[in-house]
């Protein structure tokens, strides 16, 4: 049952290039999947900055952010001890169960985030992971040591060719046989990836939103099922769903 | 104790407290929340008679205290409104709701109204002539001839009260709501959302997609407390006062101007508790004020 809760900042460090890591203490029983979000209240300004969730515990969440206007740029001064008021335990993840013995994770810049909590439990389940990581260049990299960590496959790709392949995500997925793909990042990246890729997939979707609960209709998107809200039927989409 | 209750055009509410239309889906996003039977009524989403997709996305945009949207009255129509999600509210809510009738044509208005007027869940129909984010949304609103014609429409299918929702984007909209009464109306809502956008800094370009919309929350209370002491002045049936609510005392301050009940918009959006929390702080608001009967608060700043 997803709920408003207030959570003790203990960290909020910078990573990379406008790219920050918040560490949260606070009841997060009502996230049960990675791909889930957050919508963050911020002070002085009236609407919620939805986030998603990068890690969780029972008691703890990891968000991983990039700072792109006024309200993300005030949230990355937020100090360790701060409280903050949290609408948690929003959206439909991704679901671990369609992953199959092979599952390749594709992220792209800030849409890096969420993926990294689904492959830990990947991994936990004794799955063979492998993720694609795209930037522009090297000095926006992050999480990768995280997810080599994990022990998955991890392979970068950067747009200047500072660091890693050079070139896009979609320009090394043809070395990679899977069982299902999981994906988030700019929406013409999850269409390139839509492209060419093969078999099922579970893509997550952004969309700017008002409440983040489904009340409000501000983040609705056209599925082959009809209208959906990307915060309450979404963020995560299955491939056969979307509507470019 | 403080009396709470409130008479709105025959229909008497807990307290006066109404989640206003377009801010509560169709109430069961926020049944996820709270028991929504403590609410004097809620209003839910504006109805057409056909579904409607509504405008592309991005829909909302941020501005000091409040927000600019253009949802573009997304709904599936009135009859799996009436069929479906009014019955599964029914779970979760066992008052009378508000329904919020939008239209095309007053021919459209009178037909959406009318399936409404069929439903035992409707109280209140509300005629919705203010929508800034749809063609021909404000037309109906903005001048007292055409708001009498919706409005005689509406009336001559409907047996239920009806209410008519103005917008504060008119020369007199004293004016517009005396057209509303003398067509029938039992009663206006004022007001809807009012005209805004927002232009990004870096693409030079409208932050919405339908490029404008309209101004809700924190910034609307004191130019939507404006238009209810003006038309309380000047009608003789209920107003509910609509804009910028978020706390016990603005509902209280908006009684004050003439509203009989009140309906909290945006604040529904930000905080999902707005109207619980409101209504928990509303009898020692009321006692600060001296208030045995809430309901004495209705017009008190022109006595």
């Amino acid at each position: 049952m997803r709920g408003q809760e207030i959570f003790n900042v203990k960290q909020n460090y910078k990573l990379a290039d406008a790219v920050y890591r918040m560490e949260l203490e606070g009841n997060a029983s009502s996230v049960t999947a990675a791909g889930q979000f957050v919508n963050v209240k911020t002070s002085g300004f009236y609407l919620r900055r939805p986030f998603s969730v990068c890690d969780f515990s029972e008691n703890s969440l990891t968000i991983v952010y990039k700072t792109a206007g006024k309200g993300t740029e005030a949230f990355s001064r937020v100090k360790p001890g701060e409280k903050l008021d949290v609408l948690v335990g929003l959206g439909n993840g991704y679901s671990l169960d369609k992953s199959g013995e092979r599952p390749l994770l594709i992220g792209g810049g800030v849409g890096i985030p969420p993926l990294y909590g689904l492959a830990k439990r990947l991994a936990a389940q004794g799955r063979e992971v492998n993720v694609v990581l795209g930037f522009n260049t090297a000095s926006e990299i992050f999480l990768e040591k995280d997810f080599r960590a994990l022990g998955v496959g991890v392979t970068v790709t950067t747009v200047d060719g500072s660091y890693g392949k050079k070139g896009l995500v979609t320009d090394v997925l043809g070395s990679f046989s899977y069982t299902h793909h999981y994906t988030c990042g700019p929406r013409a990246m999850l269409k390139a990836v839509y492209e060419k890729t093969t078999g099922g997939g579970s893509y997550s979707l952004e969309e700017r939103m008002a409440c983040g609960f489904g009340a409000c209709l501000a983040c609705t998107c056209k599925t082959t099922y009809g209208h959906a809200r990307v915060c309450k039927e979404g963020p995560v989409f299955e491939k056969e769903d979307l509507v470019w | 104790m403080v009396n709470l209750k409130v008479n709105l055009a025959g229909m008497i509410l807990d307290n006066p407290v109404i989640p206003s239309s377009g801010t509560f889906g169709y109430g069961l996003d926020h049944a996820r929340y709270y028991d929504l039977n403590i609410l004097g009524s809620i209003a839910i989403k504006g109805t057409t008679l056909n579904p409607r997709f509504g405008n592309p996305t991005p829909r909302v945009a941020e501005c000091a205290s409040g927000a600019v949207c253009s949802i573009g009255l997304q709904n599936p129509g009135v009859d799996e409104v009436v069929k479906t999600l009014l019955p599964e509210l029914k779970k979760y809510y066992r008052k009378k709701v508000i329904a919020n009738a939008c239209g095309f044509s007053a021919e459209e208005f009178a037909e959406v109204a009318a399936r409404f007027d069929a439903s035992d869940s409707v109280g209140i129909i509300e005629v919705n002539v203010s929508c800034p984010n749809v063609e021909s949304g404000l037309s109906f609103g903005s001048y007292p001839n055409t708001v009498y014609e919706v409005t005689k429409k509406v009336r001559k299918r409907v047996k239920k009260a009806v209410f008519v929702k103005l917008s504060p984007m008119v020369a007199d909209i004293k004016e517009i709501a005396c057209a509303a009464e003398e067509a029938g109306a039992d009663g206006v809502t004022l007001i809807n959302a009012a005209p805004a956008m927002r232009i990004d800094l870096k693409t030079k370009k409208p932050v919405l997609a339908n490029k404008k919309g309209g101004l809700s929350g924190k910034a609307l209370f004191p130019v939507a407390l404006r238009c209810v002491y003006d038309v309380y002045g000047a009608v003789k049936i209920p107003v509910v006062g609509v804009g910028g609510i978020s706390s016990a005392e603005d509902v209280i301050e908006m009684m004050y101007a003439g509203a009989t009940a009140v309906g909290v918009g945006a604040e529904n959006l930000v905080e999902p508790f707005a109207c619980k929390k409101i209504i928990e702080e509303l009898p020692a608001a009321a006692e600060r004020c001296g208030l045995v009967n809430l309901a004495d608060a209705t017009g008190a700043a022109h006595r």
